[in-house]
């Protein structure tokens, strides 16, 4: 009999039991086991904080009229201007302080990514519980126009949204949910199928709750890691999406200066070298999409019940 | 076979004429269809001319099929800023934007695959790290900054390559081609790249991922165990298996990339009707814009046809299933 | 060829895994000969590293595993210390390889001609036209019906059978010295594993090759080899004739092996079973790796037994073997 428990200690069982964890102290074990992904999720935090903060934070307030002057347009990095202020990644064309119009930039670019993203991911749960939850040909119609939808890039639809609707804040983030909409849909909904099937719905349906309990209630929690996953990839997608289309002016207007903007206004004074005015606002576009990637990279490999040991 | 493209084709035609329902009711519901089809600035007698053509007079079921008609006609309107047929200035613009995209989609499989087969060999090694470091980045890496960068670079300050245009062109059975000059071949250079480096990321990490998978299996192994050439193990025997996968996203991101060479005609400004959509929106010459989402609904069809068709050909298990089916 | 002398021996083979977690000794200090026309059964449960064994002859351990000692003499010559290209030329040619799973092994994308011919071009100075004959006439010795339309079939159009006929068919196709069977008929229904038992023995016999056969079940090498090695933990417990080894194990894990076959017993009679399960290669008790589960163990085997001649032409790993009473 010794033996036996002998072997039984041995095994993974020990394991187990030596590790009393709750389920969210071992995904944040999990998580921080990487090193770049936690950098990642630090620069991220900085990222989200100087965007929330952005109006304290800036040296200066780039949109004051009364401040701003052509005298110092295009000042390189580190020259000081005309009130004494050192422009530490210099001047854009009207003579803004690019570091402070960056701080704004990232606050709207953001702001954008996560307004249309909570938005789609709204959208997309209610359309993809839906579909797998009536199934039949609910399901078929919904996954048909799912699946079009998908077999046309995100830009594109956008595009064409805009060139219909015309700029503006709203109409990019009605472009932007449109664009994203069809992959919650088809995310939740993949995901929802398998939990359709498992005992606990039956139950559910047996104490004859409403439709809208079991679903929301019973089946959407099971389905949000993947959900968590698609969102986090998704945001950045769409944060890069908004900076495209306002870059190619069809998104947002001059009077809300994201960082795609600011990247375009500096597109005409390429050709004369001075590079630090697309160039900055690329820098911090590109640090905040691949932070946002790294971690969503991560938070893919410990959710994905594939690989979980 | 016949019966699997037959039914593709059937499915085909399904789409076309759902979008085609889509963009009318995008033109005719939601916006104002006389604004939409009518220079702002034409008179009276030329608004009856076009709504008297277009049918606007009549219920909107006929109308939809005059305006079906009218696209089988390729009458999708006259463009206000050129005057012409709008789909003659598509039409027209095709061949520089199919040839970018062409050219992208060369370098994303000639540098994706073996790039990814490589990582996926050796994925300890420090080559393959910097390859997927560098895949990560492709991946983030906004596709109009790297173009303005690239401009930054490579025409400004080094001065080695021209920043705009299509450059010297040949015309070849009536298409206007750049590859064949050095000088378009030099202009080519940049965009292409530009355009291609999200497609090399993804084909990085697809092969990467493939291989990786593949080579764990048994009849990699068993290949090995006949005693047949390392080389021949990989080019044969796990390049075929993994190019199915592959060849499927690669064929599907070629919408991908005339979708995004809007972007990198704005950039480059290559003359393609990337450009042209951009410039009609800003112009708000409509014609243009709707007679160009046609196209690009019917180009993203025939797209997915072919690809589905190749997949067909290369993986013989969907033959089969389909046979069966 | 050399004259004298097994086709195969293996002297103190070991082969390491180097993981993140630790080294797993998946084969450690393994010897044994097989003679020309010979075949040699290597049994053991799932684990124990019979397939390493195998895979270790061929070359073929993928890194984090490595053979780090002892000797594989294929006609006299040491496979160690052969180079890569040395060892490439034998593959498929002087040592060829069945593997356990047919629906695995056969590469799903390409023609089963394409892999055959291959097999035989990448050895002998043929044209693809004798390479394809070849082919159909190897088809035809595994008793694969109408060999020229199976030959442009791809894999998923046949059977598990067919498929582990057809990879027999390779194996075969260039006339090795010797071919390792790793669990072949194991995934195949019991009628297919007769005749597929069936067709490799015939072949061996025609051809005089020397053949090793890797399995779990010991009902299988009943009909078939001369000679077994029973494995444990990646280690040889028992060797010797195989109707010495059946008739009278001495080993308490082949014993424990050959009770726990139902056939053994009469109907009724309670099944003796061996308790608990294989340890972890990661985490192997000092001593005998048998001794967690053994009923005769004691303290004397937290020591490591050596392999010894317990009676003649029998070599055990075991300080309490059953050579006295009843078999």
């Amino acid at each position: 009999m010794a033996t036996v428990q002998q072997q039984l200690a041995d095994f993974p069982v020990a394991e187990a039991g030596g590790r009393a964890q709750t389920p969210f102290q071992r995904f944040r074990a999990d998580f921080f086991a990487s090193r770049l992904a936690t950098v990642s999720l630090y620069v991220l935090v900085a990222i989200i904080l100087i965007a929330v903060f952005a109006p304290v934070i800036s040296p200066t307030d780039p949109y004051n009229l009364a401040t701003v002057t052509v005298l110092d347009a295009r000042l390189p990095p580190g020259v000081k201007g005309s009130d004494g202020i050192t422009f530490w990644l210099g001047s854009d064309g009207a003579g803004r302080d690019l570091l402070s119009a960056i701080f704004y930039g990232l606050r709207i670019s953001l702001g954008v990514g996560v307004i249309s993203g909570l938005v789609a991911v709204c959208i997309g749960c209610v359309v993809g519980l839906t579909a797998a939850y009536f199934g039949g040909r609910t399901d078929s119609v919904i996954m048909r126009i799912v699946d079009i939808q998908l077999s046309f890039p995100a830009i594109l639809v956008a595009l064409v949204l805009l060139a219909i609707l015309g700029k503006g804040v709203d109409k990019i983030i009605i472009a932007l949910v449109v664009a994203q909409w069809a992959y919650y849909a088809r995310t939740v909904r993949a995901s929802a199928l398998v939990e359709r099937n498992k005992e606990y719905v039956e139950a559910a349906k047996c104490l004859a709750l409403g439709h809208r309990r079991i679903l929301f209630r019973h089946i959407l929690p099971n389905c949000l890691p993947p959900l968590i996953v698609v969102a986090t990839l998704q945001t950045a997608h769409a944060i890069s999406l908004e900076a495209t289309l306002s870059f190619l002016g069809v998104g947002l207007p001059i009077t809300e200066p994201s960082l795609g903007l600011l990247i375009a206004n500096g597109f005409e004074y390429m050709l004369s070298e001075k590079y630090w005015i697309s160039f900055f606002p690329g820098v911090a576009l590109l640090v905040a999409i691949v932070s946002i990637n790294l971690v969503g990279d991560q938070l893919r490999d410990i959710l994905n019940p594939r690989l979980q040991r | 076979m016949s019966v699997f493209v037959i039914r593709r084709l059937l499915q085909s035609a399904l789409v076309v004429l759902v979008m085609s329902l889509l963009v009318f009711v995008g033109v005719n519901v939601v916006g104002d269809p006389v604004e939409m089809l009518v220079n702002p600035e034409a008179d009276q007698a030329e608004i009856a001319r076009v709504v008297q053509s277009f049918g606007l007079d009549r219920p909107l079921y006929e109308q939809y099929g005059l305006f079906l008609l009218n696209a089988f006609k390729g009458n999708l309107g006259l463009s206000f800023v050129y005057g012409e047929p709008a789909l003659k200035l598509i039409v027209q613009r095709i061949p520089a934007t199919l040839e970018l995209a062409l050219a992208a989609l060369l370098m994303a499989i000639m540098l994706g695959i073996p790039l990814g087969v490589f990582a996926g060999l050796r994925p300890d090694s420090k080559v393959s790290k910097t390859i997927m470091a560098g895949s990560i980045l492709g991946f983030s890496l906004p596709t109009f900054w790297v173009g303005i960068m690239m401009i930054m670079v490579f025409a400004v300050m080094l001065g080695w390559l021209p920043s705009t245009g299509r450059g010297a062109t040949v015309n070849v059975l009536g298409i206007d081609v750049s590859f064949l000059t050095w000088d378009g071949l030099a202009h080519l250079l940049m965009p292409a790249l530009n355009l291609a480096l999200f497609k090399i990321s993804l084909v990085i990490r697809l092969s990467r991922a493939g291989t990786r998978e593949t080579v764990l299996q048994d009849y990699i192994k068993f290949a090995r165990a006949k005693g047949i050439s390392n080389a021949r193990v990989v080019l044969v025997h796990l390049l075929k298996n993994i190019l199915i996968p592959v060849v499927t996203v690669i064929g599907l991101e070629f919408g991908g990339l005339i979708a995004f060479s809007v972007v990198t005609e704005t950039v480059f400004a290559w003359p393609g009707m990337g450009k042209l959509i951009i410039d009609s929106i800003h112009s708000l010459d409509r014609p243009v814009v709707v007679a160009y989402l046609m196209i690009i609904v019917l180009v993203f069809v025939i797209i997915n046809l072919v690809v589905d068709i190749l997949y067909s050909i290369l993986d013989p298990r969907v033959r089969l299933r389909d046979v069966k089916a | 060829m050399a004259g004298t002398g097994p086709t195969l021996r293996v002297e103190g083979l070991r082969t390491h895994f180097f993981t993140n977690d630790g080294i797993v000794k998946a084969v450690d200090d393994v010897s044994f000969a097989v003679d020309r026309g010979q075949t040699l059964g290597l049994v053991g449960e799932s684990g124990c590293g019979k397939t390493v064994t195998g895979f270790s002859v061929l070359g073929l351990v993928d890194p984090p595993g490595r053979v780090t000692d002892g000797r594989i003499l294929f006609n006299g010559e040491d496979l160690l210390t052969a180079g890569e290209e040395r060892l490439r030329s034998l593959r498929g040619n002087r040592i060829a390889m069945i593997f356990q799973d047919p629906m695995m092994t056969l590469n799903p994308v390409l023609r089963i001609e394409t892999q055959m011919v291959e097999t035989v071009l990448a050895h002998q100075d043929v044209d693809r036209d004798t390479a394809r004959q070849m082919a159909r006439d190897a088809m035809g010795k595994v008793g694969i019906p109408s060999p020229d339309e199976r030959l442009h079939a791809y894999p998923h159009q046949f059977s598990g059978g067919m498929r582990q006929r057809v990879a027999i068919a390779i194996a075969f196709i260039n006339k090795p010295d010797l071919i390792i069977a790793d669990e072949p008929t194991t995934a195949l229904d019991v009628t297919i594993q007769g005749q597929i038992l069936f067709e490799a023995q015939k072949l061996c016999r025609e051809t005089g090759t020397a053949l090793i056969w890797i399995t779990h079940d010991l009902a299988v090498v009943a009909g078939l080899a001369n000679h077994i090695c029973v494995m444990y933990a990646g280690r040889i417990v028992e060797e010797g004739r195989l109707d010495d080894v059946l008739d009278w194990p001495i080993h308490p894990y082949t014993r424990g092996l050959l009770n726990s076959v139902p056939s053994q017993k009469k109907s009724g009679e309670r099944l003796e079973q061996i308790p608990g399960m294989t340890p972890s290669p990661l985490n192997l008790p000092p001593g005998c790796a048998f001794k967690t589960r053994c009923p005769r163990a004691d303290h004397v085997c937290d020591a490591e037994p050596e392999l010894r001649e317990a009676v003649p032409g029998r070599r055990i790993r075991c300080f309490h073997p059953h050579t006295q009473g009843t078999p």
